[in-house]
């Protein structure tokens, strides 16, 4: 059997009361693969992506990372809800970077990237610095490990906040449109990191409003709006020859 | 004179005549007076007997009743400040029968008055003359069934448990959990829920997020309202006199004043003792609200300043 796609969405629905969010989501994202999701404010990207590690539950549909529902256990063809603990679990293959970074105020840039190894792998300390160490260097921040967030720049933040998520040593990465709360000077420094991941081979599912990062890294490009995907593929193709006339209006606004 | 970069001369730092202000003149005038006045009374009044104040403030037995206020004090307040958190949490549970459960004990210890409580707590021995923990209810089943069962694990004679000490603190505690919840709630509301939200992503469980990310953080809004209450708390502790709980500061001073028919000045002495005491504790809340600003913008700062009067730059 082939191995089953890193996330796999089939008709997924999402509603807060009447508010219909998502409105039937199909799409898979194979492994190694970096998908870019645009759209307009308020289509729905953004809490797909909180569906996909279950920061929000979804009412219809299913959605599953790495073949394995995402929530829910299935016995007999019934759904079972799982626990706190399992979903916790399921987490921890998945990282996510946030739109405003919640890094951890209280903790240097280092003890933000050891928090996780340490108390949910329970890895030792010792290990578990010099991983973070290692990671604060690879995102190009080595000589800022005891700054606290708030003496550290936007970008520099964000950059710490992919390297917390990087510590999980997780399978797939979710980024929250992670240049939108930054000075237009940062934007690049992040991206930088982003691209490199994506070089690395790791998947990627980026909700984000940086088109040209789109078109140079992503592999597939999903346009979504009102709670559906208009049109997917080749970011090139749908960035210079948009059929959806959704899309074509989008793109001449953005531009 | 210096000459800038773009070729022009700085100009000269302006002189001007300052705002005069005769009014904070006249307060400060008439504050002064009344200082010298409030100084004149303590020194002359000779009802204020310094002498003999001074002579009794620090007798054994008042010395006794320091350490029985400052300990009720600090156990009080670990009893109250540990079951607040857990009322707190309660508070902001998802399950109803939680959360209401932890309202009603907040809004019943709230209003009731301190001192009620502790008389009342006093007199508990009134209910049972013995306290028993076992499995509940089971006297009534084995009356029902007609069998004999025993349920208890162990009992403790009301006497024994509820003595002065025992009441007094009880009613200190669980009063103080109530006000302690409420603080706690504040604290744990004022932190941003992307934080649990970043805690979660990472495969934290919900205890392991409250216990490292979200409680820290609502310590920076929970501490200065909990030094205000362990203050209090310390005042407070002059209630348990009515328990009665006859070894505490207040109890000792004015027993002494009484006994020698000289209340005021050990009333005196007992204003004295609490200022001073209270003073102690003012400074162990400074250092407790600098440990857990770390990271915010004010330490960073302050940590700054430092370094430009340090000259380290």
């Amino acid at each position: 059997m082939a191995e089953p796609p890193m996330v796999l969405a089939e008709n997924v629905h999402k509603s807060y009361g009447r508010t219909e969010v998502l409105r039937g989501i199909d799409l898979a994202v194979e492994r190694g693969e970096v998908m870019c999701v645009i759209g307009p404010s308020g289509s729905g990207k953004s809490t797909f992506l909180r569906c996909v590690n279950h920061l929000e539950k979804i009412n219809g549909g299913r959605l599953s990372v790495d073949g394995r529902l995402i929530g829910y256990r299935e016995k007999n063809g019934k759904l079972y809800e799982l626990k706190e603990r399992e979903i916790a679990a399921q987490r921890r293959q998945i990282g996510m970077v946030f739109q405003r970074f919640n890094l951890f105020p209280h903790m240097t840039a280092l003890e933000n990237v050891m928090e996780a190894p340490l108390k949910v792998r329970r890895q030792p300390r010792a290990k578990a610095r010099v991983a973070a160490r290692l990671l604060l260097e690879r995102v190009g921040l080595a000589d800022r490990a005891s700054h606290y967030p708030s003496q550290l720049s936007g970008g520099q933040q964000q950059r710490v906040a992919i390297a917390r998520a990087l510590a999980m040593e997780p399978a797939l990465m979710l980024f929250d449109e992670p240049t939108s709360a930054l000075d237009p000077e940062l934007v690049g420094e992040v991206l930088e990191v982003m691209k490199a991941l994506a070089r690395d081979g790791m998947t990627m599912v980026v909700v984000t409003h940086e088109l040209g990062f789109a078109r140079e890294v992503a592999d597939t490009l999903v346009f979504m709006d009102e709670g559906v995907i208009l049109e997917q593929g080749p970011p090139t193709q749908l960035l210079t020859h948009p059929t959806h006339p959704r899309l074509q209006e989008f793109l001449s606004k953005v531009f | 004179m210096k000459t800038q970069e773009n070729g022009r001369a700085r100009p000269e730092a302006i002189r001007a005549v300052p705002v005069r202000h005769p009014g904070r003149w006249i307060a400060v005038a008439v504050l002064v007076v009344l200082t010298a006045q409030f100084a004149h009374m303590l020194f002359t009044n000779e009802q204020f007997m310094w002498a003999y104040m001074f002579e009794n403030a620090f007798r054994p037995s008042v010395l006794e009743g320091v350490r029985t206020s400052l300990v009720l004090t600090v156990l009080a307040m670990l009893i109250g400040v540990a079951l607040g958190v857990v009322i707190a949490v309660l508070r902001l549970s998802d399950n109803p029968v939680l959360s209401g459960v932890a309202w009603v004990y907040t809004w019943f210890f709230r209003a009731v008055p301190r001192l009620v409580l502790a008389v009342l707590f006093g007199n508990m021995g009134i209910l049972y003359a013995q306290y028993t923990v076992g499995l509940p209810f089971t006297e009534q089943f084995a009356d029902l069934l007609g069998v004999d069962i025993n349920g208890t694990i162990f009992s403790i004679d009301a006497n024994t448990l509820l003595t002065g000490f025992m009441a007094g603190l009880l009613a200190l505690a669980l009063s103080e959990a109530a006000y302690m919840a409420e603080i706690v709630r504040a604290g744990i509301l004022s932190v941003d829920p992307g934080q649990a939200e970043a805690a979660s992503a990472l495969g934290m469980s919900k205890p392991l997020v409250m216990r490292r990310i979200v409680l820290p953080q609502a310590m920076r809004v929970i501490i200065p309202p909990t030094g205000n209450e362990t203050i209090a708390m310390l005042k407070d502790t002059a209630l348990v006199a009515f328990v009665p709980v006859t070894n505490e500061l207040f109890f000792q001073l004015t027993a002494i004043g009484t006994r020698d028919f000289r209340p005021f000045p050990m009333l005196v002495a007992a204003c004295l003792w609490y200022v001073a005491l209270t003073s102690v504790l003012l400074v162990g809340q400074y250092f407790l609200e600098r440990r857990f600003s770390r990271g915010t913008q004010r330490t960073a700062r302050a940590r700054t300043r430092l370094r430009v009067l340090g000259g380290d730059h």
